[in-house]
């Protein structure tokens, strides 16, 4: 057996009348950043157990896409009379990075309810819950993106030095996945009926972004679309990868949207936290 | 020095997913459930709990099904904070609860052993010396390296067994298979029980078992419909030990 080692501050104290929800709720997240590396570790192991057995894995994703890019690409290049080489960098661009807000977003709804079991067992930081969510997406979104690179290629568009932009971008959708984890997760380990609304929201709005289509097309309609978080999210990565940067609008649109969803979940976190145990 | 301190603990557990109205109606009859101010269907699952244990105690928490132990246990972890009332807890805590949990099927023993140790925010050093430790007492063989969904009853609890003693905690919680017999698949078990129980400062186990609580505990807390009803010596609570079990 392992000798015991002087406990450096094994204390716990909590005093329902006086609750220090906002101090919990922020030690909760600083604990669960520091201890990443659990949080990758599940992540990590979500992937390999879900694509167990499988020959091709993850890449099935890739696949599939690949696949879904080439019957859209040559559909409606036709539809919308643009040259294949001009439509489909911008389709490969948006549908990879709209995979993978789509992704975050769906599987948010479920990163606690998911941990069920572990959450009544040990008393972890729920932010390694979120945490672990989060990087699980972002592992499989990065499946998709030799796909881009693939399309770069063969159209032969290279972005230049503004490529570099969109790095801020993926950092962007991985805090807003990171705070919609703790947001949409505390939601619908209470109301079990947001997941599925989640769900239908998400598929509307594959329609309602400019994914498939050019926001161009919309004419003077356009100057409407930055109310639609998830264009501007989208346009922080897409505007570097083909457009020389997104327009300043976007971004500043999307750091609105960003810090209104931070501090939602924040909110949530402090008022909440306590309950997570008993909702899963 | 450990310590666990409680003073008024309360805790209502809640039933969220139960919406039919005359469902509501019909549970309501129960003593132990009510709604609170947002028209909820509560059951008081524990009420009121006021104790203290010092140093040097091994406590049982006795009592009938669904009396409110391991939802005791689970706060004293840290898993359920209370709703009214204060609690603390002194000392590094080493709960055993449910020592599957967390568990990945499809991992190796060896793989576990590590994600255990993650779990716990152990560093590398003492998670080797701990792989090295479990991989010796639960003398798996090559079956160690083998993705647990393969092993057989007796093996995953040799593992869940050598990983979940392998630390020497200041307060130890445990439910009660620990103590219950199934844990002495070997002798080296039994002895590595003794010194994780008499090397913890305390010791808190929910049990159904007396002989259990006449083997380890010095002190027995009789719960009932989540209240504390008796609380003192093991012979106080449950009587003289001849008059139950003779043995």
């Amino acid at each position: 057996m392992l000798e015991r080692r002087p406990a450096a501050s094994a204390l716990y104290q909590v005093d329902a009348a006086n609750p220090l929800r906002r101090e919990r709720a922020i030690a909760d997240v600083v604990m669960g950043l520091r201890r990443w590396r659990l949080a990758f570790a599940l992540a990590w192991l979500d992937i390999r157990n879900r694509y167990r057995g499988s020959v091709l894995g993850p890449f099935w994703l890739t696949l599939s896409t690949g696949v879904m890019l080439l019957g859209i690409g040559i559909t409606y290049s036709t539809l919308f009379r643009l040259s294949l080489v001009e439509y489909l960098p911008h389709l490969a661009v948006s549908l990879v990075v709209w995979n993978f807000i789509s992704q975050m977003v769906t599987e948010a709804t479920t990163s606690f309810v998911q941990s069920e079991a572990i959450i009544r067992q040990m008393p972890l930081p729920y932010t390694i819950h979120a945490l672990r969510c989060m990087l699980r997406n972002a592992l499989i979104g990065a499946h998709n993106l030799p796909l881009i690179l693939l399309v770069f290629v063969v159209c032969g568009t290279f972005p230049g030095i503004e490529v570099l932009l969109a790095i801020p971008g993926l950092l962007l959708i991985a805090l807003n996945g990171f705070a919609l984890a703790l947001l949409l997760g505390m939601v619908c380990a209470r109301f079990r009926d947001i997941g599925p609304i989640v769900g239908s929201v998400m598929q509307l709005f594959f329609f309602l972004t400019p994914i498939i289509w050019k926001p161009q097309l919309l004419g003077e309609w356009a100057v409407l679309l930055p109310l639609n978080p998830f264009y501007v999210i989208l346009e922080t990565v897409r505007g570097p990868l083909i457009e020389g940067g997104g327009t300043l609008i976007a971004w500043f649109a999307a750091l609105v949207y960003t810090t209104i969803n931070v501090i939602l979940a924040a909110v949530f976190l402090v008022r909440f936290r306590s309950r997570v145990a008993f909702w899963v | 020095m450990a310590l666990i301190e409680a003073v008024g603990l309360g805790l209502d557990f809640p039933y969220y997913h139960l919406g039919a109205r005359s469902l509501k109606k019909r549970l309501l009859g129960n003593a132990r459930l009510h709604t609170d101010l947002s028209n909820r269907v509560v059951v008081s699952a524990l009420r009121d709990l006021t104790f203290t244990i010092r140093d040097g105690e091994r406590v049982a928490l006795v009592g009938p099904n669904g009396a409110g132990k391991t939802t005791l246990l689970r706060m004293l972890a840290g898993v359920y904070e209370p709703v009214r009332g204060r609690l603390t807890v002194a000392g590094q805590v080493g709960a055993m609860i449910d020592v599957s949990a967390g568990l990945d099927a499809e991992s190796t023993g060896r793989q576990n052993v590590r994600l255990r140790c993650l779990y716990r925010g152990m560093g590398e050093a003492d998670t080797e010396a701990l792989t090295a430790e479990v991989e010796e007492f639960a003398d798996l063989g090559e079956f160690f390296d083998v993705p647990i969904r393969t092993y057989s009853a007796g093996m995953g609890v040799r593992l869940a067994f050598a990983m979940a003693t392998a630390m020497q905690p200041e307060v130890l919680l445990m439910d009660e298979w620990f103590l219950a017999g199934d844990a002495t698949f070997l002798a080296k078990a039994e002895e590595r029980l003794t010194r994780l129980v008499t090397g913890a400062d305390i010791m808190v186990v929910a049990t159904h078992d007396i002989a259990v609580v006449r083997r380890w505990c010095t002190r027995a807390i009789w719960l009932e419909g989540g209240v504390i009803t008796k609380d003192g010596s093991v012979d106080v609570v449950l009587g003289p030990a001849a008059a139950l079990t003779p043995g």
